[in-house]
């Protein structure tokens, strides 16, 4: 039992690690065909987690309409849209005399399942997106307020960055492009390479030590 | 076998002599011309080298050309100028580089009408033409293959192998003595936050971004879930952790339960404590949004990758006045973790959480291993910097010094 939970995985991770670390230095055609097979083995992983996760969720709001906890009602809607939704991407459409079988359009025209997407998960997700502006603006007066050095340096430097990046703050400071572009180019662009060059390193490391069984908290706690 | 190649090659060499004698005498034919299959690729391909003419400019034209059986002339492949097309111009390190800088290189890929077979011979020669003048080389016979090695990331492999050596080393010094760690105040305040959210009698909400089980930040956020989990078991408060994606959410289960029974509180484990919400973004936050909201956790933990969700759940969690730790390795999402978070593990710091919350030797030895990593990088930056600077200043050519440090990515 101890060699399929502990060892089996370390193994399958070690030969995998190696393999595919390897395969990105050899250009055959069998190299692609295997990274290729083994994505699509993934994706079949994935479909059949996906079962996982729908189990979870169906699962967890029984649970809450069971025992009417606060905000049930909100679950009964979620049953309620996710069997709509099936039924219109799995139905029968009688305009176009055939199964929708998850097309969005038959025959140019808009399916249920299409009408579903566009008219509802479309603008619902256009409104989420859109509440980023209000946030930005809500997260950029609490960190613009200059309660420390560092809050006034990058009031600063926002204030000069916005100022050359739109053709009025131009217009006004002309100065303000190239001190934009200095800015970003010297100043970010250093900043942001120190930093992925220490992501980089970290991904490298913490690769080594799953590779070779260093790491195994992911299999389910720590060490042996 | 032999002979009929061999009849080929010379039906093919009467054909381009024939063709040649078009040309009048003022137009001399390209010299030593070499096909070779090209290198380190996976096949389909032939490279063409020759050497440059005394005098080249716009006015004269080099054409890349293959025998066709089915015509009575070979095909023109590309014409381009002669000043243009150089060895130097193609991006190869110096190792792999089949001819000279000064010499000519032109590259046949399959495609754009022409299909190379791997196995398969091709002629090829090269012309040079100007005006209506023309002059062809000998045909070359060469047959493209796929190679076994890419020989152009020699040296990322190599920098990967030492780094790999130097933190492997690390871990075997780790274990004979004591690694000073330095102090990652975002680290500190997990114990903070668990016991605030305890002592309020509040859940604390885990999330472990956007990335699947392939992604090392999703790893390393999973990795954290089991320290963070080994104390909220401690404390006995609630942990709620949604997930965008089933795999990790399998495998999150999995580490919380573990997390659970090595605090000695398999009872307190919630089978429904990991749980799948959606994998489409903004569902996924709007739904996440609300569980803060109507929930209002007392910690919330950001860690994983994050892309434009992540300024909408920490401003919210921000807005229920939740102690908030994120830590991601996405660079773009930074600002965002920054301005709206008590603490954010910047980068390295996430993968270096483990280590740090365990205190293990073994991991603390990798910590050690990428900041000699960080060591050999900054001495290469400040090498490479001067060797470029002077490079320019004093005309030197440092190529083959610099080309070693390409590509490391």
């Amino acid at each position: 039992m101890t060699f399929l939970r502990r060892q089996l995985p370390l193994l399958i991770t070690f030969v995998t690690g190696i393999l595919f670390a390897v395969q990105y230095y050899v250009p055959h055609p069998l190299s692609e065909q295997m990274l290729t097979s083994v994505s699509k083995w993934l994706q079949i992983i994935g479909g059949f987690a996906l079962v996982l996760g729908v189990t979870s969720l169906f699962h967890i709001h029984a649970v809450k309409i069971r025992r009417r906890e606060s905000g049930w009602g909100y679950s009964v809607v979620l049953y309620a849209a996710i069997v709509a939704t099936m039924a219109a991407g799995f139905g029968y459409s009688p305009a176009a005399g055939q199964w929708i079988n998850g097309k969005e359009t038959i025959k140019g025209a808009m399916t249920a399942f299409g009408w579903v997407y566009a008219y509802m998960m479309v603008p619902l997700q256009g409104t989420m997106f859109a509440i980023l502006a209000f946030f930005i603006a809500s997260a950029a007066y609490r960190s613009f307020r200059a309660r420390s050095r560092e809050a006034a340096v990058l009031l600063i430097a926002a204030v000069i960055v916005m100022l050359g990046r739109v053709p009025l703050g131009e217009h006004l400071i002309p100065i303000s492009g190239d001190i934009t572009q200095w800015i970003l180019n010297v100043l970010n662009a250093s900043v942001r390479r120190a930093i992925l060059i220490g992501i980089s390193l970290g991904a490298v490391a913490l690769s080594l030590k799953i590779i070779f069984g260093v790491e195994r908290a992911y299999l389910g706690g720590g060490k042996e | 076998m032999k002979i009929a190649l061999t009849l080929a090659t010379l039906f093919l060499s009467c054909l381009f002599t024939a063709w040649a004698v078009q040309a009048e005498e003022a137009v001399t034919p390209p010299q030593q011309v070499r096909v070779l299959d090209t290198p380190n690729d996976s096949g389909g391909s032939l490279t063409v080298t020759w050497a440059k003419a005394a005098q080249e400019g716009p006015d004269l034209r080099y054409q890349i050309l293959m025998a066709d059986p089915a015509a009575t002339e070979p095909n023109v492949l590309a014409e381009f100028a002669s000043d243009t097309h150089y060895a130097r111009d193609v991006k190869e390190p110096w190792w792999t580089r089949p001819a000279s800088t000064d010499t000519h290189q032109f590259t046949i890929k399959s495609g754009k009408g022409i299909d190379l077979k791997d196995g398969t011979s091709y002629a090829v020669a090269v012309a040079a033409a100007a005006g209506g003048r023309r002059a062809a080389a000998a045909p070359v016979q060469a047959t493209p293959e796929p190679n076994w090695f890419n020989w152009n990331q020699i040296n990322n492999l190599a920098i990967v192998v030492i780094f790999g050596l130097i933190v492997l080393g690390s871990i075997q010094t780790a274990k004979r003595r004591e690694i000073f760690l330095r102090r990652i105040p975002g680290l500190d305040a997990v114990d903070e936050a668990i016991g605030r959210a305890t002592e309020l009698g509040k859940p604390i909400l885990y999330l472990t971004g956007a990335g699947d089980m392939s992604e090392p930040s999703t790893v390393a956020a999973a990795v954290i879930l089991g320290r963070v989990a080994k104390r909220v078991a401690a404390y006995e408060t609630d942990l709620m952790v949604p997930h965008r994606d089933p795999i990790v959410m399998a495998v999150c289960q999995e580490i919380t339960k573990q997390s659970y029974l090595e605090a000695g509180k398999p009872d307190v484990f919630k089978e429904d404590s990991n749980f799948f919400i959606t994998t489409d973004q903004f569902s996924y936050t709007a739904a996440v949004d609300g569980i803060m909201l109507r929930k209002k956790p007392a910690a919330n933990f950001f860690m994983g990758s994050y892309f434009a969700e992540s300024l909408l759940l920490t401003e919210t969690g921000a807005s229920t006045g939740a102690i908030q730790i994120a830590g991601t390795d996405s660079d773009h999402q930074l600002p965002f973790f920054v301005t709206t978070c008590d603490y954010t593990l910047i980068g390295e710091e996430l993968y270096a959480a483990s280590a740090y919350l365990s205190r293990e030797p073994v991991q603390l030895g990798t910590l050690r291993g990428q900041d000699l990593g960080k060591a050999c990088i900054l001495v290469a930056l400040g090498l490479g910097t001067a060797m470029a600077t002077a490079s320019i200043l004093f005309h030197l050519d440092v190529s083959f010094l610099l080309d070693l440090v390409k590509d490391w990515k």
